[in-house]
């Protein structure tokens, strides 16, 4: 390493604590916002130390420029148009797509390394361990990625698809990577290199096929993780801090999200890499108190609980993004909130498609954040609250979670059945993703309003308005 | 095993601790934004493609760094500018609904000065979670 070029990492330092600084600026939405613009100063640092080192390198060819330069061009109006046009509902996919681009743009540098060394005959050095690891990791992120977005767009079915032999497959493309790897670390080989490329991409699309809907906040959370620790390992691959420094902070990241998710969700990390994914969707319905009755109510009736309560929580789902109900929520909760009515939000963590996801979506209809409850801190309030609107979430409500002996036992669940009343808004009496019947339908103090949560929202506000008029 | 990559190691492991301190302080009604933004992070990867320059002098080597260089320069811009699309929404109180014309300014200007005076206390708050 020559002295210039010391002294550019240095400069790559100072980028990377940007990162963190941003990171740590982000542990409240009042300075996220400062946090977000420290992060971006870092990336323009790094990208003009970047420069610096090609320009002072002097080896890059016209062509060479031209195309770097057209290439991150085209790439920046792409990013800039998706992320300027892109609906708050369908952030998992473009958040999905990020992972895609970027776990391939490490893999490429990767590929692109060991192709040089085979090309010009070099030797391999110890850094090809990390070469091949990138190789296979930000292939695998790449294919799943995709698969992914194109899951939560609807494009491919949400349901998994399982099909004979699926597993067998996923295993036989698992051995032929590492295998193959294996031989690329003693002799450099551009066949095993297509090989195993090919293969990690087919292990990316076998991973993410079988997964279920409801599952991907999991899968969003271990993709992004992957990413990050293929970025570092381009970092060992070029020897840059920076990518380093950037791809374990991600890295972090996503282990810690895709840990809490997994918590929330009931299922251990080990039973979810291993392939337990989706099983939630195919277990058949069980038998919940069939003869038990519910109540069902009209919006007028509803309207008169909520407007006359002087604590109201909301628990929004899945179905309400789904309905696209969050301006009528956010709506009915201000009109409640104008009444001098105490209005909050109970965030169970997998509200949505990926962690975090409802908090946005509320946030987008105005709702302001400190009524953004997190479970923990919601689920002591139930006791004094007079009525929980529950609005398109089921299985996060239901207190069977708190028995052993069933499917969703020791998931983490609302107390929603604390509340003096209920009120559910649903469609009908479907079941959630568990395939299990929800017993806070059949307490006593619940009221069924059977709808859908637009119309739903629609026809409260305006019931309210009139009983208060 | 060379001193370099030990080095390297030892920034891996050292960045890794710090991420998971880090990190594990963000309140889960930032974690839609906090993903999207080590998303952008992880954008750094534009470095690495940029680099490919370097040694690039075949129709492989082009090929292989116009795409990196392209799927990154999406990956970071697209990263950040959706991020900061994402933070702009979260605001402490509801925005003023339109009224009318005579009462706007004064009533938003307060809410501003408010939101900018209240900024440093409610980082000091965490979240400030529930106002009442």
């Amino acid at each position: 390493m020559s002295g210039f070029t010391t002294n550019v990492q240095l400069i790559y330092v100072l980028a990377a604590a940007c990162f963190v600084i941003g990171l740590h600026l982000m542990n409240s939405p009042a300075t996220a916002r400062r946090g977000n613009q420290v992060s971006i100063a870092g990336m323009v640092i790094a990208g003009v130390a970047t420069l610096i080192l090609l320009i002072h390198d002097g080896t890059v060819t016209a062509t060479g420029w031209i195309v770097l330069i057209a290439g991150a061009l085209i790439g920046s109006a792409v990013g800039l148009y998706a992320a300027r046009t892109i609906q708050m509902t369908a952030i998992p996919q473009l958040v999905s797509m990020f992972n895609s681009v970027g776990g391939g743009a490490a893999a490429l540098v990767a590929i692109y390394g060991y192709y040089q060394v085979e090309h010009t005959g070099g030797v391999l050095g110890s850094t090809t361990v990390f070469t091949v690891l990138d190789v296979i990791i930000g292939s695998v992120t790449f294919s799943g990625s995709i698969i992914a977005a194109g899951k939560l767009q609807g494009l491919i079915g949400g349901q998994p698809i399982i099909f004979k032999g699926g597993r067998l497959l996923n295993l036989v493309l698992a051995v032929v990577a590492i295998g193959t790897a294996a031989y690329m670390l003693t002799t450099a080989s551009l066949p095993a290199l297509l090989i195993v490329v090919l293969a990690s991409l087919g292990f990316g699309v076998m991973m993410v096929l079988p997964i279920g809907g409801a599952d991907m906040p999991v899968v969003i959370s271990l993709l992004n993780a992957f990413t990050g620790t293929a970025v570092a390992m381009a970092g060992f691959v070029i020897g840059n801090w920076a990518l380093i420094v950037a791809g374990a902070l991600v890295g972090a990241s996503g282990g810690i999200l895709t840990k809490l998710m997994a918590d929330a969700m009931n299922r251990s990390l080990v039973n979810i890499i291993v392939g337990g994914f989706g099983t939630g969707d195919s277990v058949a319905a069980v038998g919940g108190p069939v003869d038990a009755q519910v109540r069902s109510i009209a919006a007028d009736d509803a309207a008169i609980q909520l407007a006359y309560a002087s604590k109201v929580i909301i628990v929004p789902g899945y179905g309400l993004a789904a309905a696209q109900a969050q301006h009528g929520v956010a709506e009915l909760g201000k009109i409640l909130e104008d009444r001098g009515i105490e209005v909050s939000y109970a965030i169970h963590p997998v509200a949505g498609r990926m962690p975090g996801h409802m908090n946005v979506l509320l946030a987008e209809a105005n709702v302001p954040y400190p009524q953004l409850v997190e479970m923990d801190d919601i689920n002591p309030e139930f006791a004094r609250t007079d009525v929980a609107l529950v609005i398109g979430a089921n299985d996060v409500t239901n207190p069977a979670a708190r028995r052993p002996g069933n499917e969703i036992s020791g998931m983490p669940i609302l107390d929603v059945d604390q509340a003096k009343s209920i009120i559910v808004i649903k469609r009908s009496m479907g079941h959630g993703y568990a395939g299990l019947e929800n017993e806070l339908y059949f307490n006593p103090k619940t009221s069924m309003y059977f709808a859908d949560a637009k119309k739903a929202m629609t026809e409260l506000a305006s019931a309210v308005k009139t009983l208060v008029a | 095993m060379s001193t370099a990559l030990v080095t390297d190691l030892t920034i891996f492991v050292l960045a890794l601790l710090v991420g998971i301190e880090v990190i594990g302080k963000v309140p889960a009604t930032l974690h839609t934004p906090l993903m999207s933004a080590t998303n952008s992070i992880h954008g750094i990867v534009l470095a690495g493609a940029l680099l490919i320059g370097v040694t690039a002098h075949n129709p492989v080597g082009y090929v292989l760094a116009f795409i990196a260089a392209v799927f990154a320069a999406a990956n970071v811009v697209g990263g950040y500018v959706v991020t900061g699309r994402m933070l702009k929404m979260f605001r402490k109180k509801a925005a003023p609904a339109p009224v009318s014309q005579g009462q706007v300014s004064q009533e938003s200007l307060v809410t501003l000065n408010g939101h900018k005076g209240l900024k440093g206390l409610a980082g000091k708050l965490g979240i400030g979670r529930d106002q009442s």
